[in-house]
């Protein structure tokens, strides 16, 4: 079965200048923002701005947040784990991108 | 459709306690994580992986499993014996967790039709409308169609739910546009282009990572571009002007006199567009011509009288 469609789709390219608010990066990762507070506590996610109505978030860091979710969610690691895991996969990528 | 083994997958052996089963499942989980694995299967082994252990680790469907396993070989034909009806009931058993969404139609034919009623359980009981999951895929692209830009187009399986309430995967071809410039690891996002929802829920978003697939001659890095250039002793040596290919065509490149192999020459602004574009870094290789002939091997021997050189000097050999 399929179902074709021939419309062209212009998406959001999520490049270096894009900033997420609190609000925006809630509703990109599908959680609420008592969820975001434990993240940036964990220092998973380090938002630009002091106060969480002023935070703006990367395309980076929107990537991390919703990599530790998966993480969290599929093998069930804590936040900690998730944090050490990710800071463990940027090391391991810049140590890949280094030898290619 | 195909049998599929579950044991197989999960690599355990069919008598396996339900320990193991999740011992085997959390080691495999790891080891092919698409937001971990470099494999290049790795989110269809997870997903087939996700699949196996939804049936394995509840006793319930894994005695129904085992029912009709005996005897059957993984890959081979398969219909669900005319009898089959897997009852869940919604006491006990049930759907306990996972995602659903993008399992077989093997586990379709088999479970697929209990899976929604459990599914909605495990979200603490029926409460309406839910969001559709972000679906996340790779998709690949020369690097001529990320210097000029275009329409791409993307084949996937979304699951969708059909009239007898089965979770069943369709392919949906979307052609996505592709703005000039794009760099490898950037993700565009299509809000709502997702999983659908549940009950009128919102549609989730759908992100498209960017992969160059491998050129010839060119390598990227971020908007920079990588190029080999082979080279002439006498081109490196004289400084000549020689041409070069970059991704937007054909330019000059003058060399500086006696440029030396390994050397990098950097083509401002013709790497990949954007603000501010990015260069094309040129490396060069000096190739050396072959003493092919007694003329060409007078020439050379010509060249160590008139040019001796040892480059082996700071060795202090």
């Amino acid at each position: 079965m399929t179902n074709k469609t021939a419309v062209a789709w212009t998406g959001v390219v999520l490049d270096e200048t894009v900033r997420f608010s609190l609000v925006d990066i809630c509703e990109a990762c599908r959680i609420d923002a008592e969820s975001i507070f434990e993240m940036v506590n964990e220092g998973i996610v380090d938002p630009e701005g002091s106060e969480p109505m002023n935070w703006r978030f990367n395309t980076a860091a929107l990537r991390r947040l919703q990599t530790a979710l998966h993480l969290q969610r599929d093998l069930g690691v804590n936040l900690a784990g998730a944090a050490l895991a990710l800071d463990l996969l940027e090391e391991l990528d810049a140590l890949r991108r280094r030898l290619a | 459709m195909e049998f599929k083994d579950y044991y197989k997958i999960m690599g355990v052996s069919r008598d396996a306690s339900q320990e193991d089963i999740r011992r085997a499942y959390r080691k495999l989980a790891r080891k092919y994580h698409p937001d971990v694995s470099k494999e290049r299967n790795a989110e269809e082994r997870f997903k087939e992986l996700g699949e196996a252990y939804e049936v394995l680790k509840d006793p319930e469907k894994r005695a129904a499993y085992d029912r009709i396993a005996t005897g059957r070989q993984h890959g081979e034909r398969f219909t669900p014996p005319p009898d089959w009806a897997f009852d869940f009931g919604f006491g006990g058993g049930g759907f306990t967790g996972g995602d659903a969404t993008g399992f077989s139609d093997f586990f379709d034919s088999l479970f697929g039709r209990a899976t929604r009623g459990g599914r909605r359980e495990t979200r603490g009981g029926w409460s309406g409308p839910a969001p559709g999951q972000d679906q996340h895929a790779n998709i690949y692209i020369s690097l001529e169609e990320a210097f000029a830009g275009g329409a791409q187009t993307v084949a996937l399986a979304i699951p969708e739910i059909d009239a007898q309430g089965r979770i069943v995967n369709k392919t949906r071809t979307l052609n996505v546009k592709i703005p000039r410039g794009i760099k490898e690891g950037q993700r565009i996002r299509l809000s709502g282009q997702g999983g659908r929802g549940w009950m009128g829920g919102a549609a989730g978003d759908l992100y498209l990572e960017i992969r160059f697939k491998p050129h010839r001659y060119f390598h990227a890095e971020g908007a920079d571009i990588s190029l080999e250039l082979p080279v002439t002793p006498w081109e490196a040596a004289l400084g000549q002007t020689v041409t070069v290919p970059t991704l937007g065509g054909k330019v000059e490149l003058k060399l500086p006199p006696n440029s030396q192999n390994g050397q990098k020459l950097r083509l401002k602004g013709r790497g990949l567009p954007g603000n501010p574009p990015g260069d094309q870094i040129v490396t060069l290789r000096i190739v050396t011509p072959e003493a092919a002939t007694a003329e060409a091997k007078a020439l050379y021997k010509k060249m160590s009288e008139i040019m001796p050189m040892n480059p082996r000097a700071h060795m202090g050999v």
